[in-house]
């Protein structure tokens, strides 16, 4: 075939069809995302840190405050944030004990952690965060074995109430990707490594701790605040 | 002519993996189809960058050149020339040494793999076979270049 007059005829036909395959596939991908992604390692700007500190659910007078530093793709913190959190608030949070602070923590082998974290702090703009945190977490099993969890979490912004408007907007420009990075670094340089981690006190618990035995360390701190 | 033609068909295919990867970079791609999660993590990290330039369009701008390279050395007028496939065989040497910098990233400092920058990294490999054996064939044959 080479060198040929039809060799070469053949030569072009076929860059033709692999040029017009790939230039399809390509034009395919970019009309058709209508996701986003969530870069890391972004610029922080002071505005991302400045008066943010996590998400707070509980009296500001509670005597005892845990921070909590999750990543809404980690199986254990699934688990925990379904399992053990529901019995932490009615028994410590929704009596006015604790103040539960939540920051996002996302680890990078899990590839849509940030976009969660993303989605709930857009939930966040609208007054929405617990209940798109809540499903988010409730739905981790599905979104984090699909092919691309942006539109799952559009749905739960949707059955959030959220403005979707507002929300593809918000998720679009990735307002909060900065904010979601400073909250890692801050989680870094208070020794976090694997989540979910508690910060009690100054104090970092790693690991699965309980609601019981979250009961007797808010109790024993509680106590001792109180002297 | 076999060798050049290939070069030519590998170079395209490298131009469409490089486009594919900085369309991500630059947003117009919502998630790499990877599977495992690396290449996000590669595309993301501080080593996307290359002297101030994103390594994606550096790879995109390369595989344009040899793309063009390889086509011009089809060409009747440079068909029996020896030195296109030579500038070639140089090209994708330095493609082959940047690749394996990128692949050493990967493995040791970003500690994850990006499966398509591995594809592009045999895509130019296979390029430099190419140009090696084009030469091997043309020094052989004894052809005047």
């Amino acid at each position: 075939m080479a060198g040929t007059r039809a060799g070469m005829k053949r030569f072009y036909i076929l860059l033709a069809v692999v040029a017009v395959i790939g230039l399809g596939t390509l034009g395919y991908l970019v009309t058709r995302s209508s996701s986003v992604s969530i870069p890391a390692n972004v610029s922080i700007q002071t505005s991302d840190t400045s008066g943010f500190r996590g998400y707070i659910k509980g009296s500001p007078s509670a005597t005892v405050e845990i921070t909590e530093f999750a990543d809404y793709q980690c199986p254990f913190c699934q688990t925990f944030a379904t399992l053990q959190m529901p019995t932490i608030e009615e028994r410590l949070i929704e009596t006015g004990r604790l103040r539960w602070r939540y920051r996002d923590f996302p680890l990078q082998q899990h590839p849509f952690s940030r976009l969660a974290a993303h989605s709930a702090a857009c939930a966040d703009e609208q007054g929405k965060y617990w209940e798109q945190h809540n499903r988010i977490y409730e739905g981790q099993q599905d979104w984090s074995q699909a092919r691309n969890a942006a539109p799952l979490f559009r749905e739960y912004a949707k059955a959030s109430g959220l403005d979707l408007g507002r929300y593809d907007a918000c998720m679009k420009a990735g307002k909060y990707a900065g904010r979601i990075q400073a909250s890692y670094n801050e989680g870094v340089q208070l020794g976090v490594s694997s989540t979910p981690t508690l910060l009690v006190g100054n104090r970092l618990y790693k690991g699965r701790l309980d609601s019981d035995a979250i009961a007797k360390l808010v109790d024993s701190l509680a106590r001792y605040s109180s002297k | 002519m076999i060798y050049r033609m290939s070069a030519a068909l590998l170079s395209l295919a490298g131009l469409f993996v490089s486009a594919y990867l900085y369309l991500y970079k630059i947003g117009k791609i919502g998630s790499l189809a990877c599977g495992t999660g690396g290449c996000e993590t590669v595309q993301l990290s501080q080593w996307s960058r290359f002297a101030g330039l994103e390594v994606a369009l550096i790879g995109l701008a390369g595989y344009a050149g040899l793309l063009a390279l390889s086509l011009a050395a089809l060409q009747p007028s440079l068909a029996g020339r020896r030195w296109p496939v030579t500038l070639l065989a140089a090209l994708s040497g330095l493609g082959v040494l940047f690749a394996a910098y990128l692949t050493y990233l990967e493995l040791f400092v970003i500690h994850a793999i990006c499966r398509w920058c591995v594809t592009s990294g045999l895509i130019i490999v296979a390029i430099l076979l190419a140009a090696l054996l084009e030469l091997r064939r043309g020094s052989g044959r004894g052809a005047a270049y």
